[in-house]
């Protein structure tokens, strides 16, 4: 175990040949587990970790059916933001910056969490009512927030198309200044690291392909690595979540979704934030590789295949260009797709389910990896005490039946419209 | 290391010399040079800092997998950044300028980094930057920012023009060299419609660096131009494969310097739609890993070879072929023919006899090369068998073929490998897809030739080239020697061989961590050249053979494309269609404001009533409380609905009875959705038995159509009713105020629009001067109104009518700020109200619900939380401090509460009340219309502004409709 | 992806909106007469998807051309189209 430090770091400047650590073991797996997560994702990982040091519970085993991190939580355009207005969400993804501002700390792992602010551009007066709305809210429960007039955001982006041509103008803007992003694939290993030296094993190439469950609960997992018992099984498969979750019996308000991403060429620092666009769902930002990541809205029908349809590529360029024509001349190097779990009100599951001792966390659409740490700590609570957290309690699967959506963007029940 | 250009020879056009620029010095090079052949040719070999450690780094290929010789070009707006120089066409007064280091490259301050080098490991961010305190990130990124990223762009706009087109062929083939020309003209003798696609500037692919194929390569350049089913297109590149045969291909003009206020088009995207595709892409060449490979002057040997033979430029003196395969004999053989002295370090122990007959040049066998020396000559360090120290001018080295397979991968069938290539292959093809030649792993000519007939369709036979294939041997070579220095494999991204094997000992094995962790690949060159290396190197480490340690994803585009090519003109402007009412014109000519609502343009207020909507919309506010105002509705949608059901689908759709609307009536409706969301409202008028028009809201009328088009089509089958929308053929204008019918009168004489005749929610359909004119009596702003529906073609003439006889009233128009503020203080819902939250009860409409009869939502709307009495519903305010401002979006507490969380609601629309002399506002409030008459707190926080309200009915004038009634 | 519309033949997917899970019967029109109708089957059928890897037949509209809406049977693993019907 090592911790890591300009020191350590010198050190092995200086002795080349002495060998780093390995940042998690590659343990086979035991027989049986007090608790074991389907997904080493994200949130598998972060449960592991919350899990471990929120609840002193280390008897646990992270099955990936690939390596840790080759789903979506190493596919997101990686922003992170608490700019919620709809019930739980607000309170939620604040704890979730909250526990981003300390998490390099926390895991001994520098995450990148880079606050560099995000700026939502508002192309109408009434658009401005609505992000006034948001922004209230925000300010109302302890969160950041500023509107901007269509001046200050002409010096802090003075890239955008402020021409007669542009197709919508620039009203103005809402800003949160502790928004930003983080490097995801750094949170994934980051959580790996730290899950393991707590006792974690986390176990790759492992899938999972069936549940055993005796009178209502579940006591194991088959996995292609053979059976496995656990005491609780925690589902956090993204994409897949009603792939597993049927084979424990379950139905679920979700579908799988591809959403696209970009990077484009390094370029010396240009766009100093977060900046996304009231037009059409479309976000970019400028990683400290110097490629611009961005991305917009799903393809709009439900898949698995990880392969984007171009038509939405051009969709995606055209907000590029039209929101900042200097992109024009900025070459894209890379475009992949997700698959995401769509609920119709866009707004996730961290809950019990109808089986005993199995949990449900899924349901991400968009927003799964700002949400990374909050989901991994509230899932932890709830995996821990069989009770979900206050700030997850409206996360459950009944809500639809109550009527109680949490739609963030007044979109409505669709899943392939959220 | 010094390089010369040949007196003859090479692909060059001698007679047209071009002058360009390199960090503002002048040179000179010829029509048919590369950037990087012209810069070769003047002995410029020192163009570039790498990432990371600011090496100085030269020229290392002949192509698209360039990692290290990158550019900015142009200047201004123009702005270019980290171009491939051997991928730039030279043109005439070409600017380019060298990029990642200050002052220059000669002298680059950030070169010192190579001191702090032992540092930089892998990896070497995750674990440090992250003290003293918690954000310190935050303190250290904009070092690490400034210091990455390779050129810089430019901020202003992009002058120029892209195209995006769509187009269709029975046979695409992907790359021109034997095999694509083999295929192409052996598609073409099928008939079919044949696109030959080159990225490059002339087709031939590697025949155009193999002079002594010329003939051949001539022969069928001449019958690909007379074949008339044969498109060729060079410039061009296919970026990838797309589901169900769609082939994205970019065209580049910039050789052509496109004028764009000709409208001529600097790139031009393709979406081609291929019945098959034969991919015939070729294969790039990899560097071998020896300790300091990147210096300049060390190049892969086929680029030597293509320096040497198609741009006639040589090194001088002596030169050292480094290898572990028998290609790169070629490039030896071929400089030692131009009389460079060539001394070949074949890593081989066995060397295949027929390469070794030939005595004009040195051959060491089992010897590698495993260091280069020197800053300005460079000083080859071999071992193995032989041990010395070659002075040289350039050391060409080849660790074998990597075939382009990314395009067949972007189709999802992963490449696999080939041990007797040593490389990967495709694994497979898609029914209509199929290879030849290099991608294939077959490296002889005529084989390659062979293989592109047979993919092409093998209906004629295409000529054998001179010579005999001879078989392609390789020892693959992945480690490199134990030595001192860096040896690297992804040359851009400063990765280094020791950089995996940190990977591997911190447990980053899987190919995807390994590329991560390192940033292996992630360049602009997209890691052509290291990619494989690095997968081979991690398979050793791991003791696996390189099979069973998986495969990289090759993920789009193939080489970087500009975003301005993808988006091609749909931007600006034209970025989403703007649609515009009929009475457009009208407005414009005659002192109408605009304001973007969705894709409409409307008019939001006219100048006759103020120079600002604030002062404008109350001016006209008032003349429709006191007078008579027109207003253009023409944005509404507009649904025809006819057949003998008609009057059951409308009571099925919408939550109230329209089964026994009268005909002749309207009558207002709100639709919900299956989850018992307020969908849209509208009014609906019954024209006849089986006939109504519908009207929707601006925002909803596309989806409102295709709702009733979808219940229609799949699930009420059996229901007898045609749809139809009207939207764009009709317009719609609203007369509103006191004086509305008066206007009536004048406007259309002997139509007799008495009360008796059409009263409120009435509607009458006549003919005026020969246009069919629908008049409906309806009030969205609580006056005496009614709307006009005709035809778009006359709507102009019409309202020009309307003004004219109306004169005398003091008829003006008033716009969209106006319309919406006359429902604020009626009390009517619109767009902010209905915003996909929202229940029928929640905007105090629920009482308007069938109660026997069934219709869409009726179900979900009675869900628990739907009913409950907390709900946030539709309530008025008035302003109580006349000096503040109430605003929408702010959030409302009751006078004791505690002014954070959530609040109880919030307000969606304000306006200052004409006919009460006071702010106003609608909300959405916890309980509702229970609260009526409570003083409350409005909090705008973002403005720092708290603003007391009372509670009122939404409803802030003529409660009973007296006026509407008149 | 490309689509065949039943009546204009094959097309490029931009050119059509899509309209979700076909294989979901939707409760028959008049159950909801009186009182609340069968909560428990509008919610299944509302919100609760069988979400497939594989074969899923679905609605898609042409609202870019004819406005005919048909449904086809998508391999949701390739997104490999059947037939429209
Ligand atoms: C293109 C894109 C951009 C995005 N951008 C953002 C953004 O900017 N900000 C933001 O907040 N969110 C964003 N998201 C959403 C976010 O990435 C996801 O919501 C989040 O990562 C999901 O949680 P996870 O990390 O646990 O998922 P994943 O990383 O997908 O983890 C799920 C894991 O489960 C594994 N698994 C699946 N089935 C099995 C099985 N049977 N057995 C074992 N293991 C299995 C998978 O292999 C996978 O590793 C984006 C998503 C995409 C696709
Ligand atoms: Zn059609």
């Amino acid at each position: 175990m090592s911790k890591y430090s300009a020191f350590s770091l010198a050190r092995h400047a200086l002795d080349p040949d002495l060998p780093w650590p390995r940042a998690w073991r590659s343990p086979e797996p035991k027989a049986s587990y007090d608790v074991v997560i389907v997904g080493g994702g994200g949130h598998g990982l972060a449960t592991a970790h919350y899990l471990a040091k929120n609840h002193g519970i280390t008897n646990v085993a992270i099955l990936e059916r690939s390596y840790i991190g080759s789903g979506n939580v190493g596919r997101n355009t990686t922003i992170i933001r608490s700019n919620y207005q709809m019930g739980a969400n607000t309170g939620f993804f604040e704890h979730s910056l909250k526990l981003w501002e300390g998490l390099s700390h926390d895991l001994n792992f520098n995450c990148m969490v880079s606050q560099r602010g995000q700026v939502v551009v508002a192309v109408s007066p009434v658009q401005m009512d609505v992000f006034a709305r948001r922004g209230n809210i925000m300010r109302l429960n302890g969160i950041d927030a500023e509107l901007l007039d269509r001046g200050e955001v002409m010096k802090l982006l003075p890239y955008l198309d402020y021409s007669k041509d542009a197709r919508w103008p620039v009203c103005g803007a809402i800003h949160q200044p502790r928004a930003g992003t983080a490097r995801h694939d750094a949170v994934a290993w980051g959580y790996a690291r730290s899950a393991d030296m707590a006792g974690v094993d986390i176990i790759e190439n492992c899938e999972v392909t069936g549940f055993a469950i005796e009178n209502g609960k579940v006591t194991g997992v088959e996995t292609s690595r053979g059976r496995i018992n656990a005491g609780k099984v925690a589902i956090a498969v993204a994409g897949h979540t009603s792939h597993v979750a049927k084979m424990a019996g379950l139905r679920l308000p979700v579908e799988s979704h591809i959403l696209q991403a970009f990077v484009t060429e390094p370029l010396k620092p240009i766009v100093h934030h977060v900046v996304s666009w009231g037009a059409e769902l479309f976000y970019l930002s400028q990683s400290d590789k110097g490629g611009l990541v961005f991305g917009g809205h799903i393809d709009g029908f439900n898949t698995y295949t990880q392969r984007g349809q171009f038509a939405k590529i051009r969709d995606v360029a055209e907000c590029a260009v039209s929101l900042m024509p200097f992109t024009s001349r900025v070459r894209l190097l890379r475009h992949w797709g997700g698959i995401q779990d769509m609920t119709p009100d866009g707004s996730p599951f961290i809950c019990k389910t109808p089986v005993k001792n199995l949990y449900l966390n899924g349901g991400w659409c968009y927003q799964g990896f700002k949400a990374t740490p909050a989901s991994g700590w509230t899932y932890a609570h709830t995996i821990a005490n069989d009770e979900p957290h206050a700030l997850n309690r409206d996360f459950s699967l009944d809500r639809f039946e109550k009527g109680n959506e949490l739609d963030e963007f007044g979109i409505g029940n669709w899943t392939y419209k959220q | 290391m010094t390089f010369r250009r040949l007196p003859s020879g090479g692909r060059i056009d001698r007679n047209r010399p071009v002058g360009f620029t390199l960090d503002g010095k002048r040179y000179r090079g010829f029509a048919g040079d590369t950037l990087a052949s012209a810069l070769l040719a003047n002995d410029v070999t020192l163009v570039g800092r790498s990432f990371k450690y600011h090496r100085p780094r030269g020229i290392m290929s002949a192509g698209v997998e360039e990692p290290n010789a990158l550019f900015t070009l142009h200047d201004g707006a123009r702005t270019e950044a980290n171009m491939p120089g051997t991928i730039v066409d030279l043109i005439d007064g070409l600017t380019a300028r060298t990029q990642n280091a200050w002052p220059s490259v000669e002298l680059d301050v950030m070169g010192i980094n190579q001191l702090a080098a032992p540092l930089f490991q892998s990896g070497f961010y995750y674990k440090t930057f992250m003290g003293p305190t918690k954000g310190a990130w935050m303190f250290y990124e904009p070092f690490i920012r400034r210091a990455a990223g390779l050129g810089a762009a430019t901020e202003a706009a992009d002058p120029d023009r892209y195209e995006t087109r769509f187009d269709f062929c029975d046979v695409l083939v992907i790359g021109s060299g034997a095999a694509g020309l083999a295929a192409a003209l052996s598609a073409a003798g099928g008939g079919g419609r044949v696109l030959l696609v080159e990225q490059d500037s002339a087709l031939g692919g590697g025949l155009l660096s193999e002079p002594e194929q010329d003939g051949w390569l001539q022969a069928r350049l001449g019958e690909i131009r007379n074949a008339s089913n044969i498109q060729a297109l060079t410039h061009t590149t296919a970026i990838g494969l797309y589901d169900d045969n769609m082939v994205v291909l970019v065209e580049r003009h910039d050789h052509r310097q496109p004028d764009p206020a000709k409208g001529q088009a600097r790139q031009v995207l393709t979406m081609l739609q291929a019945k098959a595709i034969v991919f015939a892409t070729g294969a790039i060449e990899r560097p071998l890993v020896f300790a300091n490979n990147d210096r300049p002057g060390v190049m892969l040997a086929s680029a030597v070879r293509t320096y040497l033979n198609r741009f006639g430029v040589a090194p001088t003196g002596r030169a050292v072929i480094a290898t572990n395969n028998d290609t790169a004999y070629a490039a030896a053989f071929d400089l030692a023919a131009q009389g460079v002295e060539v001394i070949v370090a074949d890593s081989r122990t066995e060397i295949p006899a027929d390469l070794q007959r030939r005595n004009s040049i040195e051959i060491l066998a089992g010897t590698s090369v495993v260091d280069v020396k020197g800053k300005n000559t460079l000083h080859a360090v071999l071992d193995g068998a032989e041990q010395r120290t070659i002075t040289c001018d350039v050391v060409g080295m080849s660790g074998g073929w990597s075939p382009v397979v990314h395009l067949t991968s972007h189709g999802g069938i992963k490449p696999v490998y080939n041990a007797a290539i040593a490389g990967f292959v495709p694994g497979g093809f898609a029914k209509t897809h199929s290879g030849a030649g290099a991608v294939m792993g077959t490296f002889g000519l005529n084989a390659a030739i062979r293989e592109g007939a047979a993919a092409g369709g093998g209906s004629i036979a295409i000529a054998a080239a001179g010579g005999e294939d001879r078989p392609y041997a390789i020892v693959p070579t992945w480690m490199p020697p134990r030595r001192k220095g860096k040896a690297f494999v992804d040359f851009q991204n400063d990765v280094t061989a020791k950089d995996i094997k940190n990977a591997h000992q911190e447990g980053y094995h899987s190919v995807e961590h390994l590329k991560r962790y390192t940033t292996l690949g992630m360049g602009t060159d997209q890691g052509k050249t290291s990619n494989i290396i690095a997968l081979a190197e991690m398979a050793e480490l791991r003791g696996l053979p390189i099979e069973q340690a998986g495969t990289t994803t090759f993920r789009p585009p193939y080489t970087g494309v500009s975003l301005g090519a993808i988006a091609g003109r749909t931007i600006g402007g034209h970025f989403r269609p703007t649609r515009r009412s009929p009475l457009h014109d009208w407005h414009a000519a005659n002192g109408g404001v605009f304001i973007e609502a969705g894709l409409w343009q409307r008019a939001w207020y006219y100048r006759w009533a103020g120079d600002t909507p604030e002062s404008a919309y109350v001016k006209e506010m008032g003349l429709v409380r006191r007078g008579v105002g027109i207003s253009d509705v023409s944005t509404l949608g507009k649904i025809d609905v006819q057949g003998p059901d008609a009057a059951e689908f409308l009571n099925r759709v919408y939550v109230n009875g329209f089964a026994k609307l009268p005909v002749g009536k309207a009558r207002y409706g709100v639709m919900l959705n299956d989850d018992g969301i307020v969908l849209d409202d509208g009014t609906t008028t019954r024209i006849s038995e089986t006939q109504f028009y519908m009207t929707t809201t601006t925002a909803q009328a596309g989806e409102v159509m295709s709702w009733l088009e979808f219940l229609l089509q799949t699930q009420w089958t059996d229901l007898k009713v045609q749809v139809a929308s009207l939207t764009d053929e009709w317009a719609g204008m609203a007369i509103s105020g006191p004086k509305a019918r008066a206007a009536l009168e004048l406007a259309f004489p002997g139509v007799d629009v008495s009360d008796a005749k059409l009263p409120y929610m009435g509607c009458l359909d006549f003919s005026f001067d020969g246009v069919p004119i629908r008049l409906l009596r309806l009030s969205f702003s609580g006056e005496l109104a009614y709307e006009v529906h005709l035809s778009a073609d006359y709507a102009i003439s019409l309202w020009e009518h309307f003004l004219k006889t109306g004169a005398s009233l003091g008829l003006k128009p008033y716009g969209l700020e106006a319309l919406a503020s006359l429902r604020i203080e009626k009390g009517h819902v619109a767009g902010l109200e209905l915003d996909h939250r929202n229940t029928l009860d929640d905007l105090g409409l629920g009482k308007m619900a069938g109660k026997e009869k069934d219709y869409v939502g009726k179900a979900l709307r009675q869900r628990p939380m739907y009913q409950a009495p907390e709900r946030w519903s539709l309530v008025g305010l008035e302003l109580l401090e006349p000096e503040k401002r109430l605003r929408g979006g702010a959030i409302l507490f009751a006078k004791d509460d505690k002014i954070e969380g959530h609040g109880r609601g919030y307000i969606t629309s304000v306006t200052w009340s004409v006919e009460l002399g006071k702010t106003i506002a609608l909300a959405l409030y916890n309980g509702g219309l229970k609260h009526v008459g409570e003083e409350i707190v409005c909090a705008f926080p973002l403005k720092n502004e708290l603003t007391r309200a009372k509670i009122v009915s939404p409803h802030f004038i003529d409660p009973e409709g007296k006026r509407l009634h008149a | 992806m490309r689509l065949a519309c039943p009546h204009c033949g094959p097309r490029d997917y931009s050119e059509f909106r899509y309209g979700g899970d076909a294989s979901k019967q939707r409760p028959p029109h008049g159950t909801t007469g009186h009182g609340t109708g069968d909560l428990q089957t509008w919610h299944d059928f509302v919100f609760l998807f069988d979400n497939p890897k594989g074969p899923h037949l679905e609605y898609w509209q042409h609202v870019l051309g004819c406005r005919r809406w048909f449904t086809l049977t998508r391999n949701t693993a390739t997104n490999e189209v059947g037939e429209p019907k």
